[in-house]
């Protein structure tokens, strides 16, 4: 069991799709969407959360900072 | 407890270990998705927002693709010319010598048209941070041969790859410039992964730490990508800039004085 | 009487800026204005006002240090000659579009290419319509003498200040080397922080104030529609200069039936041809442009019911006698004199021209 527990919050309608949050997750957390937003792009989304350790490295590579991340401990 | 409400419980104030700092401006960025460009600005915003220096810090942006790097960030900026920032940069520090300079330029911007001004400016020691993104590529204009444009790579002006013997060889800035007394600090980094991207954060830190201690010019390349010139997606070009820019640009500081 | 010495005129150009408060000055040598810089790295004015005087390793650095000292709200310039001015046409237009005060000198020597370190009048053109690219103009004063040498520092700056907008001072060697006794400005402290905050604050990029706007310094506006808008405002700001600071100087004009209009060492040449013109009982006057723009126009077409002719005198192949045909709209003759690449008409030969393409006529 992780130590940690984390979530993300992708400001979706930002997200270009590029999908270097998704490469960058250890634990293999992030998905493109198969919808689109506003602008056309696949949106980053959490599509395993159970498995976020909130490490932050999603947000560290995104190149348009619209990744939030949080952490707890786990309980 | 349901994954959601769980999701719900860490999500909140107390939590929160990573956001965008106000430093960086809410507009959109015009980059393409994946671009270099957007990790190096956020990185920058966010040494100056640990700093405390948003008052203090003069921004130069160049003539490429960060031409607008003024929109993004939340500081007094000054548009250059194409490959002259090191010049105004120059003015800029020796007039108002308590702030934080910086300039910020392309590799067709810095080690083509810019050449001279990039080289006295380190070679007289100006005490300002320069931040170097070397794409291998004129981004801005469509994907044409850059100075450091790597031998056989194809660009919309080396369409059969570039060949050395006519058209010289990919530039080393960094090693070039770090030969020269004025520089303190040289130092070649990347952005592709969070931890090269916390190593970037320290390299510019430390830029404007040298700043503040008067010790003169650091130079910190970034070695990036470009999707759109290179025509690969984003994941696609760091694998490319791992396997192809690394060897050639191999990363690290190359001076720390 | 201030101080009154005998100096060159390029010296002087160096003296004044310190005096008027520069806090910049950013030069490449060349011949015939070196002295200049050498000037200001002899009087160190760096221990004795602040003022920062650097060598740039080119023009095109030099004046993209102006544009980055201009943008932080302080009184830059630097100066050259026809060739590095050439070079420094990037920076210039740069200047002119992000709205920038500065202070740009040349003096001018004969071309084109590298032509010949004598002094010349050919880059009128170049001051007056543009030399960069891009629909903007310079301030451009002619100064006529080492004393105005030293006057034209100061308004330079006052002018580029009032209009935001860069002023050039185009002079030639003739001047610049020329040794003639001169009152030197009285001391102005350089502006403070808290003076650059109130005279520029809405515009210079010193740092972000907190809870105030940032400042960005650019030419750059991608949408069309703004652009345009820009563009009218430059413009407005361009019929303003001309509404209000017209500079000119006429000589024995009350009486004239012909005129010559002079800029700068041509108008000293000319104010001796007045003379002996004169005595041949020709009666000529002369007009002199102090301001090259904004052009002395209607001070020339209020002359127009008065004379019979009028002779553009300058060391040039003819630049400036285009916008004396353009103020007389073919009313009366308008004629071209000129030596050039380097040569000084005498006052006897601008007579003798005089009388062959004006008078004969
Ligand atoms: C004097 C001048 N020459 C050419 C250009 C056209 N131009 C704009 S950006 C650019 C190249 C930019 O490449 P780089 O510096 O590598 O920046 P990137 O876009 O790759 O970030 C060129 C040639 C210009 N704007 N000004
Ligand atoms: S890195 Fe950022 S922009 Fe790219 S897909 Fe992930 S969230 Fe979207
Ligand atoms: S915080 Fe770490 S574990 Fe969670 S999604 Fe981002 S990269 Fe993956
Ligand atoms: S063209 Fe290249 S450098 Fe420019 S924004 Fe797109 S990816 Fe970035
Ligand atoms: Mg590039």
């Amino acid at each position: 069991m992780a130590k940690f527990k984390g979530a993300i919050v992708v400001d979706t309608e930002k997200c270009k799709g590029c999908g270097l949050c998704v490469v960058s997750c250890p634990t293999a957390v992030i998905e493109l969407a198969r919808g689109v937003n506003g602008k056309g792009y696949h949106y980053a989304h959490m599509a395993n959360p159970d498995a976020c350790i909130g490490c932050s490295s999603c947000g560290l590579v995104c190149p348009d900072t619209v990744i939030t991340v949080y952490r707890a401990k786990a309980s | 407890m349901t994954a959601t409400t769980e999701i719900n419980n860490i999500i909140s104030e107390e939590n929160l270990v990573y956001k965008k700092t106000d430093v960086l401006l809410d507009n959109e960025m015009h980059y393409c998705p994946g671009c270099t460009h957007g990790v190096i600005h956020k990185v920058i915003a966010e040494v100056i927002e640990e700093m405390d220096i948003q008052d203090k810090t003069i921004g130069v942006s160049p003539v490429g693709c960060s031409v607008l790097a003024y929109n993004y960030l939340d500081i007094d900026w000054q548009q250059a010319a194409h490959g002259r920032a090191p010049a105004l940069a120059t003015a800029t520090s020796r007039l108002m010598p308590d702030k934080y300079v910086f300039t910020y330029q392309g590799d067709g911007d810095l080690a083509s048209i810019g050449c001279a001004e990039i080289m006295h400016a380190c070679n007289r020691g100006e005490n300002i941070v320069v931040v170097f993104v070397n794409n291998a590529i004129y981004g801005m204009t469509g994907g044409q041969m850059a100075p450091t444009t790597l031998e056989g790579q194809v660009t919309a002006t080396s369409p059969y790859g570039r060949d050395c013997a006519t058209t010289g060889f990919p530039m080393k800035m960094s090693e070039m410039v770090s030969l020269l007394p004025g520089t303190r600090f040289v130092t070649r980094q990347s952005a592709e992964t969070a931890g090269a991207v916390r190593k970037l954060k320290k390299a510019i830190r430390k830029g404007f730490e040298n700043t503040r201690e008067k010790k003169g010019l650091s130079f910190i390349e970034i070695v990036g990508t470009c999707s759109s010139g290179w025509k690969l997606s984003p994941t696609q070009s760091n694998e490319w800039m791992k396997e192809n820019m690394f060897p050639y640009y191999p990363l690290g500081t190359l001076k720390d004085e | 009487m201030g101080d009154v010495r005998l100096m060159k005129g390029n010296e002087v150009i160096a003296e004044a800026a310190i005096r008027c408060g520069c806090d910049g000055y950013f030069g490449y040598p060349i011949t015939p204005q070196s002295e200049i810089m050498e000037t200001l790295m002899i009087r160190k004015p760096e221990d004795e006002t602040g003022m920062v005087v650097l060598q740039a390793e080119s023009e095109v650095a030099a004046i993209n240090m102006v544009y980055g000292g201009a943008s932080c709200g302080k009184k830059v310039m630097t100066s050259s000659s026809s060739p590095g001015i050439s070079l420094k046409a990037e920076g210039i237009t740069y200047l002119a579009g992000a709205e920038l005060p500065a202070l740009i000198v040349n003096i001018v020597r004969g071309g084109p290419g590298l032509g010949t370190i004598q002094p010349a009048q050919s880059d009128y053109f170049q001051a007056v319509k543009g030399g960069g690219h891009g629909d903007y103009k310079l301030i451009v004063l002619a100064p006529a003498s080492v004393q105005e040498m030293n006057d034209f520092v100061d308004l330079g700056f006052e002018l580029s200040f009032k209009y935001l907008n860069p002023a050039m001072i185009l002079s030639d060697g003739v001047i610049g080397q020329m040794m003639e006794k001169v009152e030197l400005s009285d001391y102005k402290p350089r502006w403070t922080d808290e003076e650059i905050e109130k005279i520029s604050g809405s515009w210079a990029t010193n740092g972000k104030k907190a809870g105030g706007e940032r400042n960005i310094s650019t030419s750059l506006d991608l949408d069309s529609a703004k652009q345009e808008v820009f563009n009218h405002k430059l413009q407005a700001k361009y019929r303003a200069m001309e509404e209000n600071d017209v500079r000119f100087e006429k000589i024995a004009c009350d009486d004239a039936d012909y005129l010559f209009v002079a800029y700068g060492s041509s108008a000293r040449i000319c104010q001796k041809s007045v003379e002996l013109a004169r005595e041949k009982g020709i009666k000529v006057g002369l007009l002199r442009p102090i301001t090259l723009f904004p052009y002395p126009t209607k001070q020339i077409q209020e002359m127009l019911g008065q004379v019979k002719g009028i002779l553009s005198v300058e060391m040039s192949a003819g630049q400036m006698v285009e916008d004396v045909r353009l103020a007389v709209e073919g009313k009366v003759p308008v004629e071209h004199f000129g030596r050039y690449g380097g040569i000084i008409p005498t006052p006897e030969e601008v007579v003798e021209a005089l009388e062959e393409k004006i008078l004969g006529k």
